[in-house]
């Protein structure tokens, strides 16, 4: 009987403590109303008045709270885990803010004057105080010019990122390694005055939706290289191995492994550098000049393009001319959305299920 | 088919760094050839000089003779590219084509080199894929991707798509040091059947492999990190198991040292 039983614990045994104290949810609740408590107090007694900052405290004075107890009741490493994991979601919440402020606002605003009649007449005859009026020239002008930059820039830019991945080597590829990221903090209105300057003034050619896109390509062409090259650069070498071992030429592996195992994240790059040139205001001002008729060919004549026509509205007295704004802000806002979905469905498509 | 390979001389550098030095070694047709030897020996990188794969690396270079029936890779205006066409390389990882299905991967060798014609192909795949045993567990998802295979079934889909360019040598880079007893058994059953067609060589760090697998073996080591790995002994692999010559390879063989 004695030899079965298991050794008493020795006397003073403590217990392991494997499950330590945690804060119950009734009490973080509490700290919570507190923390609203006391700072719609603060903004009884003092003269603050703006909702971000009441925010911003309230989650101040929470996570204080919190710590303090945490520290009390769980100990350091919980409390320092408590406190990160609010930063965290707290940053992310407060990041979220601005983004879903804009959406709300042009929506809000925009709606309203966004129907077919405003997509499909343009400016032409419509005088200063009129209600009338549309975007369809803007539309055409801004598809038309980020097109055709896309069709130079991303060519272009794809070339020099293989170059630089795939073959560049030494001096050369890290001197255009570094004009590319020069490049990339250009500002846009140095861009339009190069065209203006150069192609327009210099060349003298006329201001059209070609001299545009232009200087969309300029500021295209960077994003476009640095993007594609990082998701180049995570294509395995392994990858690249195993096609020359089955006899297959560089450029073919490029082509046909390389590139195609990279696509998902160079589409993504190439949207980001869609989405950006589509927004620019201060090139298109100095080289396509605006128009309120329709000009469907961007080779000939001025042309107008949304961002520039939300520009020219959006600085005009009457109200009429500020909803006009508004609209074509949220008609450029959709359309780089669908863009971006085409684009993601199409890269999709590609891959294998 | 099947090849004699003749390596005389043979020195690989990695940039300034002499990381095999003098091998000569003559390799029989439709034989399997096993390279044992501790890491940083050499073994892989002679591995990939058989069919230009070592100069791919950046700096990498190469003195000496590699002859594929009589012939030098390494001769003037010799194509690598029609080199490898000839000699095919199974890696350590298993590394399909993530873009790929299992049919495409296994032709990706032909397609990419301009074969086009449909009832080809099919005939191509079925047959690679039953020489690698991998047909009867994939033929009804071909069109499915190759990267959802499991990590010995990758291995066979390498396999089938290196054979699938039919070529004369096979090179195997310790091909089943990323795989599982069940799966390296199956690799293994494989190679028993590949060696009626090819000449196979194969690294390996695992000697139980080499001396279930292999006819020759070649042992190589080095003196100590930083000199060149050298060819110590080769011979038959019945020979360097149970009577070594050289006191290096016992030691090896034995577990002493490596």
């Amino acid at each position: 009987m004695t030899a079965t039983t298991m050794p008493a614990a020795p006397a003073g045994h403590q217990s392991l403590n494997l499950r330590g104290q945690t804060l119950r949810t009734p009490v973080l609740g509490a700290i919570a109303v507190g923390a609203v408590a006391l700072t719609a107090l603060l903004y009884l007694v003092t003269s603050i008045h703006s909702r971000i900052q009441f925010v911003l405290i309230v989650l101040l004075l929470f996570s204080i709270g919190q710590t303090v107890a945490s520290v009390l009741v769980e100990g350091a490493r919980r409390a320092r885990d408590r406190l990160v994991t609010t930063l965290v979601y707290g940053s992310f919440l407060l990041a979220l803010i601005p983004l879903v402020a804009v959406l709300v606002a042009v929506i809000e605003r925009g709606a309203k004057r966004l129907d077919m009649d405003f997509l499909t007449h343009s400016m032409r005859g419509i005088g200063a105080r009129d209600a009338g009026g549309g975007i369809y020239h803007a539309i055409i002008g801004t598809l038309e010019q980020v097109g055709l930059a896309s069709l130079m820039a991303v060519p272009f830019g794809l070339l020099v990122a293989v170059y630089l991945v795939e073959y560049g080597t030494g001096r050369i590829s890290r001197v255009i390694s570094f004009f590319v990221d020069v490049l990339t903090g250009l500002p846009s209105i140095i861009a339009g005055l190069f065209v203006l300057g150069f192609w327009i003034l210099a060349l003298g050619q006329p201001f059209t939706g070609f001299a545009g896109s232009l200087a969309l390509t300029i500021l295209m062409v960077p994003v476009v290289v640095r993007s594609a090259e990082e998701m180049l650069k995570l294509v395995p070498d392994e990858l690249r191995e195993a096609s020359y071992a089955l006899g297959v030429a560089r450029w073919r592996t490029i082509l046909k492994i390389v590139v195609p195992t990279a696509l998902p994240g160079i589409v993504t790059g190439v949207m980001l550098a869609v989405a950006r040139v589509a927004g620019e205001t201060a090139p298109l001002l100095l080289t396509v000049f605006g128009d309120n008729s329709i000009n469907m060919n961007p080779f000939d004549g001025e042309q107008s393009a949304l961002p520039l026509y939300i520009y020219s509205q959006a600085g005009q007295p009457q109200q009429v001319a500020i909803d006009r704004a508004w609209a074509a802000a949220l008609t450029l806002i959709i359309i780089i959305m669908l863009l971006n979905l085409i684009a993601r469905f199409v890269a999709s498509r590609a891959k294998v299920k | 088919m099947a090849t004699r390979i003749e390596i005389s001389g043979l020195t690989a550098y990695y940039g300034k760094f002499k990381a095999v030095a003098d091998v000569n070694l003559t390799i029989e047709p439709k034989s399997v050839t096993a390279f044992i030897g501790p890491s940083g020996c050499g073994k892989s990188t002679v591995l990939r000089t058989l069919n230009r794969m070592h100069e791919v690396l950046p700096g990498a270079r190469v003195e000496g003779k590699v002859l594929l029936d009589g012939e030098d890779l390494y001769g003037p205006g010799v194509d690598p590219v029609n080199v490898r066409r000839n000699v095919g390389m199974v890696f350590q990882r298993p590394n399909p084509f993530p873009t790929m299905s299992i049919y495409e991967n296994v032709i990706a060798g032909l397609k990419l080199n301009g074969v086009r014609k449909k009832s080809l192909l099919d005939e191509r795949v079925e047959e690679s894929l039953k020489g690698a045993n991998l047909w009867d567990e994939v033929k009804d998802r071909l069109n499915r991707p190759g990267a959802g295979l499991s990590g010995g079934q990758q291995q066979r889909l390498c396999i089938a798509r290196a054979i699938a360019v039919e070529p004369q040598v096979l090179l195997m880079d310790e091909p089943c040091s990323a795989l599982d007893p069940i799966s390296t058994l199956a690799i293994e059953d494989l190679i028993q059947k590949l060696r009626s067609s090819y000449t196979i060589v194969i690294v390996t760090h695992n000697m139980q492999q080499a001396s279930r697998v292999s006819e020759t073996t070649a042992f190589f080591s080095l003196e100590k990190t930083g000199d060149p790995g050298r060819l110590v002994e080769y011979s038959t692999t019945s020979q360097i198991f149970s009577n070594p010559k050289e006191k290096r390879t016992e030691d090896y063989i034995s577990g002493r040292f490596g």
